[in-house]
């Protein structure tokens, strides 16, 4: 029997994290982090191996800044450690550590030329000038921007500002480098092809990348890893494919990428092992597997579809599962993909979305009609929070 | 990001302010003091104040400071803050060079120059000095410090809200009037302060432009120090301090609830 | 720019005005009385009220310029008395805006640090001695120094000194008074430039291997050059003229060129020489006063 895999669970053969003699080379102990008023962060663990391209991946607020400024040494833990390469940090100052930063206004020092600007962290470890020249050379190239070495920040885009920022970052050949939501100032074709270019960038080097984002389409893109944070806490860490299509929890559902939410009672199971489950949003149950088991009869609980996942059309055959019935609310046309927002006859709203995979078609569906809706029972993820 | 201040910056502070503030703090106390001497503290007494109060010419004195400080200081208002306004919002006009030039050099100048040059001008055309002619003193040299305050605000104004004004049907003078002057008015405020506190306290230029019947307080009180001083003036000085100290703490105090009111009024739109 | 539409006709005449009328009244109390000073420091001594002659004549211009006389300037050159006072005021102003400096960027800088809900708090704090009369302030410090003074009767009460020092009338008086009298004028426009120094441009710094001291030479000192400048000029000009300070705390042995002129003009009521005085002072002091207008136009260009 062919072994049936989710979707997105196996993404490439690097995953040190499944390894169990791996070490890890970043490692956060139990941190927790508190200004005056708040709390940023609450007794966080989190195991960051050598080599990933890791992602913290949250909404504005929910401690992932502070995480990342502590490891860079700007802010000190409360409690709790934090371990690089086997050696606690804790009272190591920045200039001490092997971590750098790329900064979200790049901050590059507007008094001195790009050239100067990147040798500068060469300069403070006292390397010979000669071999500063060679390696600020090789920084210009790595980033293309050799013909503008004597420039001035003021004299520099956008974005040939932020190549000078993650040139200056990696001149020291850090260990960890750290980016603070890179990709924010940019337009959105620059962002699409900066994406590509960090993750090849970081291909090469090897160096473990740290980046920090509200963007969940950059995380998506480009990490090995993502840890979802909310308030102070990591709902869940996993590649990006486990977050997409096996969320933990209702916000990380909610949070990365669009989804459906149903909520119902568990109603028994039948002869196939599919779970049945009480709703509002179908006459009859719908039924949907649990691989996990978790379920047991009588228990309330939420159910997450994602858009694409759902069948839309006018007529569905009987036999579809999980059929429901409504009417076209709103259209949204992407291009190469169209998002149907359909009320259902019990009156909540599902969205249902699908590729343009023709030029033509005849006889589109349009607003106010009837139509079906249908999905697989492996579609479904159950939430457990 | 809250960040609290470190230890170094917090003494560097404290020092700083002690500095500042030991010779004020000195003058006050010792204006309680019973003895004339300041080496040695007499018990704690009110006798100054009761002295200063028959001290007619310290009286009279002041009376003339305070005027010619709000004349001056109302003109110098009023000049510097057109100053300011063809320095920031003029572009290039013939004669702007110059003009930075002469709005910035009073600023520097050491006021015996400035003090002799209009006396003499006085003189050249036989106008009589008095109380006019220190007021004319005062106002050249403090309408450059209120141009520099009101400069400054005026630089980081939004010019957007201008716009938006012109847009809804003002013209440049009503939209002057009506958003820009309400907006710019601490600044202004600020500035006519400012030359009202150098107008007060100057000594070098009144002393060269008065004349008979028009002597302010600093010219009294260094006639009277190279005599030897009686704790009057301690007494003068700390009423001053109590009179300025009170109106910086109430302005502060409405700044403070002008800001947490629009706090609140954001964070209840922010909910409805 | 913030250049407002141009306008026809009579809008423009009051547009003209804004910037006339302030710098009318500049030109003639400000410009005015330089050139008549010069004119004066042309003439010489008689005892006369004005006591200067010749005295401006309308009807007789030539007759005017055969009596100018460069005497003034003669005797300041040869006497030796006013050199030296030119020399200690420059050294002097010149050292305690050093002092200043050093005393005055530390507390730009914490105050620029501080939470900014203090920083209005702070300011005002700077500001407010400023409200209180200079001259007494001075005069207070006079209390301080002197030998049965405050100062002394601390420090042999700690048993630091076994003899009162000597420091009321001569020069350690005077820039004790110039720094404390000055120092607004010199944290003021330094505050203001590292108030807008971005905090990140320092974390990248430590980032890329820099301990804080480092940082602060390579990174905060380069850029707030502006408010160095702007802050050093307004203290060393006016404090070159200087009267009072030098007057209440200097004592008869330290001859600032400020109480030169003082004296000149009341004492010896020798108009024409204290004008000469002045001309020259003016004469030391262009330079200055040139690099302060252009460094401040600079900063008025810059802004966005």
């Amino acid at each position: 029997m062919s072994q049936r895999v989710r979707l997105g669970a196996v993404r490439s053969t690097f995953s040190p994290w499944n390894d169990p003699t791996a070490k890890p080379l970043i490692q956060f102990q139990s941190v927790t982090k508190q200004f005056s008023d708040t709390v940023a962060v609450t007794d966080l663990s989190l195991d960051i191996y050598e080599g990933e391209f890791f992602c913290l991946l949250g909404p504005s607020g929910c401690g992932k800044t502070t995480l990342m400024r502590m490891l860079a040494g700007f802010e000190q833990p409360t409690s709790g450690k934090i371990i690089l390469g086997g050696r606690d940090l804790s009272g190591v100052p920045p200039y001490r550590r092997p971590v750098n930063m790329m900064f979200q206004s790049y901050a590059l020092f507007p008094h001195m030329s790009v050239e100067r600007n990147i040798a500068f962290g060469l300069r403070q470890d006292g390397m010979p000038a000669k071999e500063i020249g060679d390696r600020v050379l090789e920084m210009l190239r790595l980033v293309q921007l050799e013909p503008l070495a004597r420039r001035y920040p003021a004299q520099l885009s956008g974005g040939q500002r932020q190549r000078v920022a993650l040139a200056r970052a990696l001149a020291k050949r850090p260990k960890v480098l750290l980016l603070d939501e890179p990709l924010g100032a940019l337009d959105k074709k620059l962002r699409e092809e900066t994406q590509f270019e960090l993750m090849d960038l970081q291909n090469d080097l090897g160096t473990t990348f740290v980046v920090v984002t509200h963007d969940q389409e950059e995380a998506m893109t480009m990490a090995d890893r993502i840890a979802v944070m909310n308030k102070g806490h990591i709902e869940q860490v996993g590649t990006p494919g486990e977050i997409y299509e096996q969320p933990q929890t209702r916000f990380i559902a909610e949070f990365v990428g669009d989804v459906n939410v149903l909520e119902g009672k568990v109603a028994g199971r039948d002869e196939t092992g599919h779970w049945h489950v009480e709703t509002s949003a179908s006459q009859t149950f719908l039924t949907v597997d649990d691989p996990d088991e978790v379920l047991h009869d009588g228990q309330s609980v939420a159910i997450a579809i994602r858009p694409e996942k759902m069948i839309v059309g006018r007529h569905l055959p009987l036999s579809s599962p999980n059929l429901m019935s409504g009417e076209v609310w709103d259209i949204g046309y992407l291009g190469d993909w169209t998002v149907y927002r359909i009320r259902l006859d019990c009156g909540s709203f599902i969205r249902a979305s699908r590729a343009n995979v023709n030029r033509y078609v005849d006889n589109p569906i349009s607003w106010d009609e009837g139509v079906q809706l249908s999905f697989a029972p492996d579609s479904a993820v159950i939430l457990s929070r | 990001m809250r960040r609290s201040l470190g230890m170094f910056n917090a003494t560097v502070l404290a020092f700083g302010f002690a500095f500042l503030y030991l010779p004020i703090v000195l003058l006050i106390v010792y204006s309680f003091n019973a003895s004339r001497l300041v080496t040695v503290w007499g018990g704690f007494s009110t006798q100054w104040y009761v002295a200063l109060w028959n001290n007619q010419a310290l009286i009279d004195a002041a009376w003339v400071t305070i005027r010619v400080a709000f004349l001056s200081a109302t003109a110098a208002t009023l000049l510097g803050t057109l100053a300011a306004i063809a320095l920031v919002r003029y572009g290039r006009f013939r004669g702007r060079t110059l003009f930075i030039g002469m709005v910035y050099a009073p600023m520097v100048m050491p006021e015996v120059i400035t003090g002799l040059s209009l006396l003499l001008l006085f003189v050249a055309v036989d106008f009589n000095r008095g109380f006019w002619t220190i007021t004319l003193a005062h106002t050249t040299l403090t309408m450059c410090f209120v141009t520099v305050v009101v400069q400054s605000r005026l630089i980081s104004f939004d010019t957007s809200l201008e716009e938006a004004a012109m847009d809804l049907g003002a013209t440049p003078f009503q939209t002057f009037l009506r958003v820009t002057l309400p907006l710019i008015s601490p600044a202004i405020g600020a500035g006519f302060l400012l030359a009202f506190t150098l107008s007060l306290d100057d000594l070098v230029l009144a002393s060269f432009t008065s004349g008979p019947g028009a002597t302010t307080l600093p010219m009294r009180i260094y006639s009277q120090v190279r005599l030897g001083v009686t704790p009057e003036i301690n007494a003068a000085s700390t009423i001053l301090i109590a009179i300025v100290a009170t109106g910086v703490i109430g302005a502060g105090l409405l700044a403070k609830r002008n800001a947490s009111r629009a706090r609140e009024a954001e964070k209840n739109s922010g909910n409805s | 720019m913030n250049e407002m539409m141009p306008k026809p006709g009579r809008t423009h005449f009051l547009r003209m005005l804004v910037p006339a009328v302030p710098l009318l009244w500049l030109a003639v109390f400000f410009l005015l009385p330089f050139l008549i000073v010069l004119k004066i420091s042309l003439s010489y001594y008689v005892t006369a009220q004005p006591p200067y002659a010749p005295v401006w004549d309308w009807g007789d211009i030539s007759g005017y310029f055969s009596a100018l006389s460069f005497e003034n300037y003669r005797m300041l050159v040869e006497d030796s008395i006013y050199f030296s006072a030119f020399l200690t005021s420059i050294r002097i102003a010149g050292i305690s805006t050093f002092l200043l400096l050093i005393v005055g960027f530390p507390i730009a800088h914490a105050m620029a640090r501080a939470p900014v809900s203090w920083r209005p708090m702070l300011l005002a704090l700077v500001i407010l001695p400023f409200w209180t009369s200079f001259l007494i302030r001075i005069y207070a410090w006079i209390g301080i120094l002197k030998p049965e003074g405050l100062l002394n009767q601390l420090l042999l009460f700690c048993g630091a000194i076994s003899q009162p020092l000597d420091i009321l009338n001569t020069e350690t008086a005077i820039f004790i008074g110039i720094v404390y009298a000055y120092l607004p004028f010199m944290v003021l426009p330094l505050y203001a430039t590292l108030e807008k120094l971005d905090e990140s441009l320092i974390e990248a710094a430590l980032d890329l291997g820099c301990p804080p001291w480092r940082a602060f030479w390579a990174i905060t000192v380069p850029l707030s050059k502006s408010g160095i400048i702007a802050g050093s000029l307004l203290c060393f000009i006016p404090a070159v003229g200087e009267f009072v300070i030098p007057d209440l705390l200097g004592g008869s042995e330290t001859l600032m060129i400020g109480k030169t002129l003082w004296s000149e003009f009341f004492s010896n009521r020798d108009w024409p020489l204290a004008s000469a005085v002045a001309i020259v002072l003016l004469a030391l002091l262009v330079i200055p006063i040139v690099i302060y207008q252009n460094s401040e136009a600079r900063r008025l260009e810059e802004k966005p």
